[in-house]
């Protein structure tokens, strides 16, 4: 009996988060199981699902819609050969790089600065704004734009005003137009992430170094920013997934238009799947975008703090 | 006489670092200043496409372009306000968001506690499985998707595209939920334990109620994402009388022909108002979201 009990307390000692016994473990997971049906039927499900159809030739009509059949890696080689896809693929990459990774990044830093230094009724207010163009709806935020930017649109009133140039934006530099709206969107979720992280930064660091008189510029590069590394790294990793998969906004906006000079891999991908009903080669585009993301939240994951994942 | 000029020097010391901080708020102020007068300007700039809504919901003559209404009425509110324009895909809206979030949160919760509570092997992969997904592009599932909807004779059902929006934001809730729930101490439950209690009770009447304000943060991101969501209902679902206010808002300009901007934006606003007001109850609460959300420890 005795022995019993100092066994039971050493095991406790032992683990002391784990009271029960052993044999309970596996009824312990029981409550992740609607999580994983539901996760597991209608997320890996397509995911798996896309890599045996992006190898057929699957198709809405005309040939592959009655029987389909693989075609090894013809989809694939189709896509390198085409040049729309390459144009695709361009204008995914300047529309990443300029409304993801510098806009709302840059942008977003900006605010998170300046709001610590500005009186604080404005940044309220800033924040406020910032925010609510976050919060708008996808279609309402690309029709806010469009009003914005078109021939009589509010942007051309202003430029008329101050004697400028004017010109319809979206079919003079589409994929610009759309980066702003994107930056105009997302700049917020940079700002609430870069804020959250200079609120965590203790001030003293950065007033012993303004005593010895480094300037702000100085303080912002030796400073500020190597303690943000990680916040910095997670953030620029989560903005650039957003803006790969963003769709309703070129979609209203532009609708990849004129022509194709605003159609990213997204809007390439639906047009060809939908417009031509070539859902093989469709799914094939969509599992090349599908491994870039993966590729990119795989770095995700290796920045993330340890202590997230546990 | 050696401590004298100690003291002498501290206080020299003293006094010319108090000048040198007089100068400091000097130019703290001016940074100030300048800090809010550049914040002001971005506030501005970001405000015109916002400004734009509004004052053409009112303006029975709507244009592109942001004006002040010659004669502002409710006309273009009036017009929109019929079940076919409005109410319906509001409706919809309701049901496919209220259901995809109702059963998001039942899920992340029930996943979130053995996460959160117990160690074990499978544990880790698990959750580094859970992270990887929430930065999975959907976009890029979305044909995949609709083939195999159309396999297992899920598209157009609200059930199907129900299903898939809570399968999206899955991931990222039960993330949020798992921290969430680390917050909340674990000797409280214990107590619970030896009294007999099972895993639900104790989820339920215990934690869930400790961790309110994290429920309300991850309960308010899930439905606000579902709300805007335009690409997910735009593929699964497809009879009119089903689509949420999301597509009806995009299938507005063909329906009338000619563009009636003042309806649209009128429309827009009302579509718009049940996240807005959302976000003003539970604003607050979002920054705890955001330290929460992970990466931030600095």
């Amino acid at each position: 009996m005795a022995t019993l009990t100092e066994t039971a307390a050493r095991r406790d000692s032992a683990e002391p988060p784990d009271r029960r016994p052993h044999r309970r473990t596996a009824a312990r997971g029981i409550p992740l199981l609607p999580a994983v049906l539901v996760l597991g039927a209608f997320l890996a499900g397509p995911v798996l699902y896309s890599i045996y159809l992006a190898f057929t030739n699957r198709a809405l009509r005309g040939e592959g819609a009655s029987e389909t059949s693989f075609v090894g890696l013809d989809n694939f080689r189709t896509a390198f050969d085409t040049s729309e896809f390459w144009n695709a693929v361009g204008l995914t990459l300047v529309f990443t790089v300029v409304s993801g990774i510098i806009g709302q990044n840059v942008l977003g830093m900006a605010l998170a600065l300046l709001l610590r230094r500005s009186a604080t009724w404005v940044g309220v207010l800033t924040g406020t704004i910032v925010v609510g163009a976050w919060i708008v709806p996808e279609v309402v935020a690309g029709y806010l734009w469009y009003t914005f930017l078109s021939d009589g649109g509010s942007l051309n009133g202003i430029l008329g005003f101050l004697h400028l140039p004017n010109q319809d934006w979206l079919i003079a530099s589409p994929i610009i137009a759309v980066s702003f709206a994107n930056i105009w969107r997302g700049t917020a979720f940079a700002m609430l992430t870069y804020s959250a992280a200079l609120s965590q930064v203790s001030p003293e660091l950065d007033e012993s170094a303004q005593i010895d008189g480094a300037g702000p510029v100085r303080r912002f590069w030796s400073i500020t920013l190597p303690l943000l590394r990680r916040s910095i790294m997670t953030c620029l990793m989560l903005t650039t997934l957003q803006t790969l998969s963003v769709f309703g906004l070129i979609y209203v906006m532009t609708g990849g238009g004129p022509g194709i000079q605003s159609q990213t891999l997204p809007l390439y991908m639906y047009e060809q799947a939908f417009s031509y009903g070539q859902l093989g080669y469709g799914t094939a585009v969509a599992l090349m975008l599908l491994l870039v993301g993966g590729l990119a939240a795989l770095a995700y994951l290796r920045v993330l703090p340890k202590e997230d994942k546990e | 006489m050696s401590t004298e000029s100690a003291t002498l020097t501290g206080v020299g010391a003293a006094t010319a670092k108090a000048g040198r901080r007089g100068g400091h708020a000097k130019r703290n102020l001016t940074v100030k200043a300048g800090s809010s007068v550049i914040l002001l300007i971005i506030a501005v700039v970001f405000c015109i496409p916002l400004l734009w809504v509004i004052l053409a919901s009112i303006n029975p003559n709507a244009s592109l372009s942001v004006e002040w209404p010659g004669s502002p009425s409710t006309d273009n509110y009036r017009a929109v306000l019929n079940t076919d324009t409005t109410y319906r895909p509001i409706w919809n809206s309701v049901i496919l968001c209220g259901g995809g979030t109702i059963l998001t949160m039942i899920c992340s919760a029930l996943a979130a506690y053995p996460l959160s509570r117990y160690q074990s092997r499978a544990k880790r992969p698990f959750l580094l499985t859970i992270i990887f997904a929430t930065g999975l592009p959907i976009t890029a599932i979305m044909v995949p998707v609709y083939a195999m909807f159309v396999r297992v004779n899920l598209i157009d059902s609200m059930i199907g595209a129900i299903f898939f929006l809570a399968a999206s934001s899955l991931p990222y809730a039960i993330f949020l939920m798992k921290n969430f729930m680390d917050g909340v101490p674990k000797e409280l439950e214990e107590s619970a334990w030896t009294e007999g209690a099972g895993t639900l009770r104790a989820l339920w009447s215990i934690v869930l109620p400790l961790m309110r304000p994290g429920t309300a943060v991850v309960m308010m991101l899930t439905f606000a994402k579902m709300w805007g969501d335009f690409f997910v209902p735009f593929m699964l679902l497809l009879s009119p009388d089903k689509l949420p206010a999301s597509v009806s808002l995009f299938t507005f300009s063909s329906q009338y022909g000619q563009v009636a901007y003042g309806q649209l934006a009128a429309f827009s606003i009302l579509y718009s108002l049940p996240v807005v007001l959302l976000y003003l109850v539970l604003g607050r609460r979002l920054r705890d979201g955001f330290v929460a959300a992970g990466g931030l420890k600095g």
